[in-house]
């Protein structure tokens, strides 16, 4: 394992209510409130890459990474297009993307950079980087969540980023932008009126919020098949998010967890939390998967031990 | 004023590599060709539609996906490009659609007054999917005719398949009466594939077809039984399996698209038109019709 400075991660949320319609309610504009902490923690630090990793940004030819220098367009959210529109233009390190595609590739990850007009960046990518980084002060550089991939490819992704962050000799902030329970109301509601979808999901988030601020995100790594069984509506494979966010930050519990806002966002799980690295620990716990340091595709089990 | 009509049901597989490999001027990307017994399939089809009267396309899109309620456009016009964003090395469309309006609201409302969560998407900033894109274009290239597109509830992540089922049910009946009502002749579109297990690398050349085959035999098989059925005129058959289809070859019809045509049209107890099937990246795709009129109605392939 290579030896990277991430100088702190994030986990935010990737609805647009705190971008768009931080007023509508006091749980968005809460949200809101802690993306400007967070954003102001970017400006305060040494950062010179922002890295994020979106789960609604899907892929299916392996792992996607964009790789325009100044991609550019006008957003517009499947559901929540009465919101309004999102214009951004972002600046991206596409040195490191070509870097991380390269060491994707080395530890056997399909991967590849895109960089095309029009290229359509997803809502979560587009609130992280204009509420965190609105000037384009630092670089960034985001990375697709493969559909079909699971546990093994995840962490070798992340592992991945951790290489090439440290063969470039970034100062990174990585941010994951995923919701907690992800069950939305499925009609409309008065944002005033907002809530958790169901008691079972909020007592979930609140079990995921305590790991969070005890700094225990290679638990929370650890239990990530839990959580897509108990609080994830069953769009992808696997909740993928922590499998990430820990294999790039180095699997440890060494943190100091701070959760700064817990909101529903029509009916999901929002949260704004922010991982930095620290001496201190809960301990080690006893961790019953295996780790991987290559990714070698599917077993083809099908082909093999037939009659 | 006459009872409008669904004069035509395709189901239309959009894979963005049939557009890409036919090259039209809207597209950015260049092809060699490929996939040719889909796109020849296509135009076929797509020769039929042109001997065809009909007022509007309506369109039910799984890529345009929406978990509060079923959206419509509603806008006369959107002009813009759409990027695949998983093959946008494919599909770069310039795109410059025109919208049946009044059709699309009189379906918000009634499938609204019928107990559906409705929505009319007015936003002028939002891009057309791929989707939809890639189904109008091969079955109509030149684009003379208005669209409405409705988006995909995704009733099948948030409960089950069977409850996509009733759902896209309730809102393909909705949508036949809101027809009749606006007197117009309406072709529907279901855009989507049969099995949709993709491979997750791709060839150097994607339109190399020595590289192209079905993910898994399963998958072939179970789609054939679909083609079977439709060939036989079987279609509630169809539509009853389609849970256990949907999950054992995690098929595309899970946005709800075939289930939502054929409680439209009833139905249909006539024979489908088979166009062509052929696999893209490994997903199972098919080009069918249903013909209401029995005069008309062909024996393709």
């Amino acid at each position: 394992m290579s030896d990277s400075e991430i100088l702190f991660g994030i986990y935010c949320p990737p609805h647009p209510q705190p971008l768009l319609s931080p007023e509508a309610s006091d749980g968005y504009g809460k949200l809101r409130d802690a993306f400007e902490t967070c954003r102001k923690r970017i400006e305060e630090s040494e950062a010179d890459l922002i890295l994020v990793y979106s789960t609604t940004w899907p892929s299916i030819i392996g792992h996607q990474i964009q790789g325009h220098p100044e991609p550019e367009w006008v957003h517009v959210d499947d559901d929540f297009h009465y919101l309004g529109s999102m214009p951004y233009k972002f600046k991206i390190d596409t040195e490191f993307a070509e870097k991380f595609r390269e060491s994707a590739e080395s530890r056997g990850l399909q991967s590849r950079t895109v960089a095309y007009d029009g290229f359509p960046i997803d809502t979560g990518s587009i609130v992280a980087l204009k509420l965190l980084n609105p000037d384009n002060r630092i670089p960034a550089c985001i990375v697709s969540s493969n559909m079909y991939a699971n546990r093994a490819e995840t962490i070798v992704l992340g592992k991945s980023a951790r290489d090439a962050i440290a063969a470039q000799g970034k100062k990174a902030v990585v941010v994951v932008v995923s919701s907690l329970s992800n069950r939305m109301f499925t009609e409309h509601i008065d944002p005033a009126e907002d809530r958790i979808h169901s008691a079972k999901d909020d007592e979930w988030n609140k079990k995921i919020l305590e790991f969070f601020g005890n700094g225990r995100l290679e638990d929370l790594s650890q239990l990530s098949r839990e959580i897509h069984g108990q609080i994830r509506v069953q769009k992808v494979v696997a909740y993928k998010p922590a499998w990430w966010m820990s294999a790039a930050m180095g699997q440890h519990n060494n943190y100091t967890g701070e959760v700064l806002a817990y909101e529903a966002l029509h009916g999901s799980g929002g949260a704004v939390v922010v991982l930095t690295p620290s001496k201190g620990s809960v301990g080690d716990k006893e961790f019953d998967e295996d780790d991987v340091e290559h990714y070698h595709g599917d077993r083809g089990v099908l082909d093999t031990g037939a009659l | 004023m006459a009872k409008g009509e669904i004069v035509l049901g395709c189901l239309a597989p959009h894979p963005p590599h049939v557009v890409y490999a036919e090259n039209p001027e809207q597209n950015e990307a260049f092809a060699e060709g490929g996939w040719e017994t889909l796109r020849w399939g296509y135009n076929r089809l797509a020769r039929k539609l042109k001997s065809i009267d009909y007022d509007a396309m309506v369109i039910f899109t799984p890529h345009w996906q929406t978990y509060i309620g079923t959206h419509f456009l509603g806008l006369p016009k959107f002009k813009s490009k759409s990027v695949d964003p998983v093959f946008p090395n494919l599909f770069r469309f310039n795109y410059d659609i025109s919208v049946d309006v009044e059709l699309a609201e009189k379906m918000c409302e009634v499938a609204g007054e019928s107990g559906i969560v409705t929505k009319m998407m007015r936003n002028p900033d939002f891009r057309i999917d791929y989707g939809t894109i890639t189904s109008c274009h091969m079955l109509n290239p030149e684009w003379d005719k208005p669209l409405v597109t409705i988006s995909s509830n995704r009733n099948a992540h948030y409960y089950s398949p069977e409850v996509m089922n009733e759902q896209a049910s309730a809102l393909g009946i909705a949508c036949s009466k809101a027809i009749e009502e606006s007197g117009k002749k309406v072709v529907l579109i279901s855009s989507h594939s049969l099995s949709h297990r993709h491979f997750v690398t791709e060839s150097p050349l994607p339109e190399d077809m020595s590289r192209e085959h079905i993910y898994n035999h399963s998958q072939y098989v179970w789609d054939m039984k679909l083609v079977d059925l439709m060939r036989d005129g079987k279609m509630k058959e169809v539509i009853d399996i389609m849970p256990e289809f949907t999950e054992q070859t995690i098929a595309e019809t899970e946005a709800g698209g075939l289930t939502w045509m054929m409680a439209a049209m009833g139905y249909p107890e006539y024979p489908a038109e088979i166009y062509g099937y052929q696999s893209v990246i490994g997903t199972g795709n098919l080009i069918a019709a249903w013909d209401p009129i029995e005069a008309t109605r062909e024996i393709v392939l």
